[in-house]
């Protein structure tokens, strides 16, 4: 660099002094030389970066926006899937759910009737025991009051001839007259 | 060493064009010179950074990597953005040309170095490329229908005439705007910088308080720099999309 530092300086003085001072740009004897590699040096830039650099930097983007896609749709697919995967655990646990609660109230309701139809049974063999009771107690008393008036003419018998002594009365008017006696 | 120091603060020095290899062909100069020689190490630099950065193709990029996949994409945003899909077909060329002059700018910034983009003839030779290819391809895609470009639809018969007159010197003045916007801003620039830099050599020679008052353009000169670099990068953004704006009429030549 140095090297091309001196050389520049040496020559910018000699420049001066041949050119008296003109300014360098509008100086046109340079423009051949400029355009000539400004042609050289700009073509093969434009070559290498239409040919080489451009694509290689737009495939690196295009490879990531690949990727990205790509990485992307397979998250939004697992994602489904996990839902898909609590939905169907969500619909199993709600059914299973559903079926505990018929089998415990069939079970309820079954021990209900069992109990409900054996309760029925023992009230009916009450009722019915309750109903002989009854009907033997009326059956009896009815037999006992029928007794009555043949106990009572017997007993008024015996004490009218105890009384009376002698004869004792016919039995029928004794029966008579207690059933009179009765009412 | 008169001569030297005398150089030293000659703004316009910097600009000088001198011979490395002395080629002469058919009596015309073409030797190789200093600014020969800045844009091969404009293409060189710009070439060999986009293709090392970018050799491993990483999907995860290195910091290199990243920049050129920006510039890629800025380049491609910008051309896309005025010119459409259609556009991209000129992706080479606008990104050769915003790398070219962006990194000629850059390398300009150097102590010591040559600005390749200061040269009058270099900017209107790739204005004259640009307005060349936006002519060319006008022509070759639309026929005479690129003429429309020159008739504005919607436009009265009475002016069309003088809107027509204006838009073909419009058209014909853009490679020298094009071209003027560019070398001036970096003469421009490099000279200020210059001026204000030799005013801190020249001003340290009258001691004490020479030192002293060196002080303001040496601020300057930083402030200036500073804002050179941020030139550098824009004339070379503003170039890009011009560029761009004037592809987009040679594909859709009708407004």
């Amino acid at each position: 660099m140095s090297n091309t530092q001196g050389n520049l300086n040496t020559t910018a003085e000699v420049g001066i002094v041949e050119d008296g001072g003109s300014f360098p740009p509008f100086d046109s004897t340079t423009y051949p030389s400029q355009l000539l590699w400004l042609v050289l040096s700009f073509g093969v830039f434009y070559w290498v970066m239409s040919k080489v650099v451009l694509p290689r930097i737009g495939g690196i983007l295009e490879d990531r926006r690949d990727r990205i896609a790509g990485d992307m749709a397979e998250a939004s697919r697992l994602k489904q899937e996990t839902d898909e995967a609590i939905a169907s655990y969500e619909s199993a646990l709600a059914e299973a759910r559903k079926k505990a609660t018929t089998m415990a109230h069939d079970a309820r309701s079954k021990v209900k009737a069992e109990t409900e139809s054996a309760r029925a049974a023992a009230e009916e063999q009450l009722a019915a025991k309750l109903s002989e009771s009854e009907q033997s107690i009326s059956k009896i008393t009815a037999e006992s009051l029928s007794h009555v008036g043949e106990i009572a003419a017997e007993t008024t018998g015996e004490l009218v001839k105890a009384l009376i002594g002698g004869r004792a009365p016919a039995k029928a008017e004794v029966a008579k007259a207690v059933d009179a006696a009765l009412k | 060493m008169a001569g030297n120091s005398g150089n030293a603060i000659d703004p316009i020095h910097q600009f000088h064009i001198s011979k490395i290899f002395p080629v002469e062909i058919g009596g015309v100069d073409f030797s190789f010179t200093n600014a020969s020689l800045f844009m091969v190490v404009t293409v060189a630099v710009a070439t060999l950074f986009l293709v090392l950065s970018t050799n491993r193709r990483g999907l995860v990029p290195s910091r290199a990597q990243l920049m050129a996949e920006m510039s890629y994409e800025f380049v491609a945003a910008t051309l896309r953005g005025s010119a459409g899909n259609d556009g991209m077909r000129f992706f080479p060329l606008v990104f050769s040309l915003f790398m070219f002059v962006f990194v000629a700018n850059m390398l300009g910034m150097f102590p010591y170095f040559f600005t390749v983009t200061s040269q009058i003839i270099v900017t209107f030779a790739l204005a004259i490329l640009v307005i060349g290819t936006v002519t060319i391809y006008g022509f070759f895609k639309h026929g005479a229908g690129f003429l429309k470009l020159f008739v504005p639809s919607g436009v009265p018969a009475g002016v069309i005439p003088l809107v027509s007159a204006i838009e073909v010197i419009s058209f014909l003045s853009r490679p020298v705007s094009l071209s003027v916007r560019l070398f001036a801003n970096m003469l421009a620039g490099h000279i200020t910088l210059k001026v204000f830099a030799g005013f801190v050599v020249m001003l340290t020679g009258f001691g004490a308080v020479g030192v002293a008052s060196a002080v303001l353009p040496l601020i300057l000169t930083v402030a200036i720099t500073a804002l050179e670099f941020l030139v550098a990068f824009l004339q070379a953004y503003v170039f890009t999309v011009l560029t761009c704006m004037y592809l987009a009429d040679a594909l859709h030549p009708s407004h």
